[in-house]
């Protein structure tokens, strides 16, 4: 099909011969393109989707939050104004879930992002087989996290997990990886990283390959070591990268849903027997669809939005400021 | 035969920065790995492959042997019996049909629906279209939690719990695909042939259809990647809006692993029948799929 990626080439090469310009004159030209109301139906199909299934949904679950409902009733239910919200800031539940998303997002994310960069900084070397070492380090990336929590899960096993027999192996004690607080949460915030170290990875690698060498050559002359390189050239010239994949792991962090419901293996929303791994995802959908407390989940839901809005807003916030004091 | 153009298009976003890395001498990013870079690299392409090999070692064993001490390290004959089992058990075979007709009907949709749209935001100008964008653009932040909760409701109404329309529809179109086309045909795509194309007396369809597609195709085939990939892994709304008796794989593999197949190592050879197939779609197209992340990641 040399035709299609060719072809507009040609064509563009042509355009000037092809197109007389006394048959029609610049201005005119410009406006057929610009003044185009066709544009709504090239975007039509998209919207009528998208507003159905994400944009009427997303302001329904406000409406659907200040009111006492079931799920089998979608005309609304009885009006409770903030009740749901006031229970919702009284509810130790709440405050336990909000303190292990929070733990267990600092405990994924951090590391993941810190391994990521230096994993990218591997990476850039001149490599052989750079594109085998690339697809690798994507594999875990294309695993469900269905897939990866049960691997996990059974690696993680008090009784038979792979990290406990090499523990017993080096004379240390089994740990109860499920059973503890830290453990459980250090568990999944494992799984997290391992999923999207390899991804976020080759964001930064990307970003790297698009830094001037220039910037090298004159920190070199000027006598700057590697790390230092690293340092002062690498990372600045990342800042907005690493703003971008600290956003995009936030708002994953907050959502984290898949992970703590199935590294249990018997599939409760309770996360564990005393909630030490039941995070703000798993609460919500306990509340709607194992208590059926609908109005309660979508107050929960829009607790999880505000949380994010604030953690993206401080980090864009800080990451402009930085930007700032850099110059 | 279109994938074919694919490496062809990609590539020449390499080649020019060749020199200018030789040109930087020993300095920096362009040098070349020392021992120690292939060994952090090569351990951590251990880590990333072994919890996928570790599935197939415990997979292919019995409950007994994966506990005993030290565990085994190499695969074994039963792997096709724990399969059998793990089939027998789970509806995984439902289960990988229903994802290939969920991944494969919402990577068309989203593939369509965000070329069009794309291209509308990229090229054409109409009243709305900042604001619109703006739009589509802002919701990319917005959790899924956030919507779960009405379209469960609707999709009780309309029955279609446990139908797979259900899965693919609120999933058909993409904002990150919308805002992914619009960059790469604002650059890739000159307006001039566009214009070009207007003054032959082509209609905007005929424009569309005839310099626009084929224009757009490499980035198409990435976003179609990328979407299948992310379709076929999708977990939180499909464990919602289905269940057990017509399950996509995640749901099936969720099944399988909240209890009601209790032996380990069948857990393990399901969760390899689930895995196997979206692995091998990634040992093939891989390349393209890292050098899709490479390029419109960032952007988006």
């Amino acid at each position: 099909m040399t035709i299609a990626s060719s072809g507009p080439r040609e064509a563009l090469i042509a355009a000037p011969v092809v197109a007389p310009p006394t048959t029609t004159p610049p201005a005119r030209r410009r406006t057929r393109l610009t003044r185009n109301r066709w544009g709504y139906a090239y975007v039509a199909p998209f919207f009528l989707v998208f507003g159905c299934f994400s944009l009427f949904p997303f302001l329904y679950t406000a409406w659907v939050s200040l009111h006492e409902t079931s799920l089998s009733n979608i005309d609304g239910g009885t009006w409770v104004g903030l009740e749901n919200y006031r229970n919702l800031l009284q509810s130790e539940f709440f405050w336990n879930a909000a303190r292990n998303t929070l733990t267990i997002g600092i405990l994924a994310t951090v590391p993941q992002l810190c391994m990521a960069l230096g994993l990218a900084h591997l990476l850039n070397y001149k490599l052989r087989h750079r594109t085998f070492f690339r697809t690798v380090m994507l594999m875990p990336y294309a695993t469900s996290i269905a897939a990866a929590t049960l691997v996990f899960a059974q690696i993680f096993g008090r009784d038979y997990g792979l990290i406990n027999a090499v523990l017993e192996g080096v004379g240390l004690e089994r740990i109860d990886w499920e059973g503890g607080t830290w453990t459980s949460q250090l568990a999944i915030a494992t799984i997290v990283t391992w999923r999207w170290t390899g991804y976020n990875a080759l964001i930064y690698l990307a970003a790297m390959q698009s830094i001037p060498g220039e910037l090298y050559e004159a920190a070199e002359m000027d006598g700057a070591s590697r790390w230092r390189q690293f340092l002062h050239v690498t990372i600045p010239a990342l800042r907005p990268t690493i703003l971008f994949t600290v956003i995009v792991s936030t708002i994953g962090a907050v959502q984290l849903f898949g992970e703590p419901l199935l590294f249990s293996g018997n599939g409760t929303t309770n996360g564990g027997t005393s909630n030490q791994y039941q995070t703000l995802g798993l609460l919500m959908y306990q509340q709607g669809w194992s208590n059926f407390h609908i109005g309660q989940a979508a107050a929960t839901a829009w607790a999880m939005f505000l949380i994010i809005l604030v953690i993206v807003g401080a980090a864009a916030v800080v990451g402009r400021l930085r930007a700032r004091a850099d110059r | 035969m279109a994938t074919l153009t694919l490496p062809g298009r990609s590539a020449p976003t390499e080649p020019p920065r060749a020199p200018v890395r030789r040109r930087r001498g020993r300095g920096g990013k362009s040098a070349s790995a020392g021992p120690v870079a292939y060994t952090l690299l090569t351990l951590s392409a251990l880590v990333s492959i072994f919890p996928l090999y570790w599935t197939l070692v415990a997979g292919s064993h019995t409950n007994a042997e994966i506990a005993a001490t030290p565990p085994p390290f190499l695969p074994d004959a039963s792997l096709f019996e724990n399969m059998g089992r793990a089939l027998e058990e789970a509806p995984i075979g439902l289960a990988i049909l229903n994802s290939v007709i969920v991944a494969g009907s919402i990577t068309v949709g989203t593939v369509l629906f965000c070329t069009l749209a794309g291209f509308a935001f990229a090229k054409l100008r109409f009243r709305g279209r900042g604001l619109l964008l703006a739009l589509v653009v802002g919701t990319m932040m917005v959790p899924t939690q956030l919507a779960v909760i009405p379209l469960f409701m609707m999709i009780a109404e309309l029955q279609w719990v446990n139908h797979l329309q259900a899965v693919i529809l609120p999933t058909l179109v993409s904002a990150f695909g919308v805002f992914f086309m619009r960059q790469y045909l604002v650059s890739a795509l000159p307006d001039e042939l566009l214009e070009a194309g207007r003054v032959d007396g082509a209609s905007t369809f005929r424009v569309f259809r005839s310099i626009v597609l084929p224009a757009a195709r490499p980035a198409m085939a990435v976003l179609a990647m990328l979407t299948f990939l992310t379709a076929w892994n999708e977990f939180f709304w499909p464990i919602i809006a289905l269940t057990n008796s017509n399950p996509t794989v995640q749901v099936a593999l969720a099944g399988l692993g909240s209890g009601y197949v209790p032996q380990r190592s069948v857990i393990m050879a399901g969760t390899l029948l689930g895995t196997v197939p979206v692995l091998v779609v990634f040992a093939v197209l891989g390349k393209q799929i890292v050098g899709g992340i490479m390029q419109g990641a960032v952007k988006g």
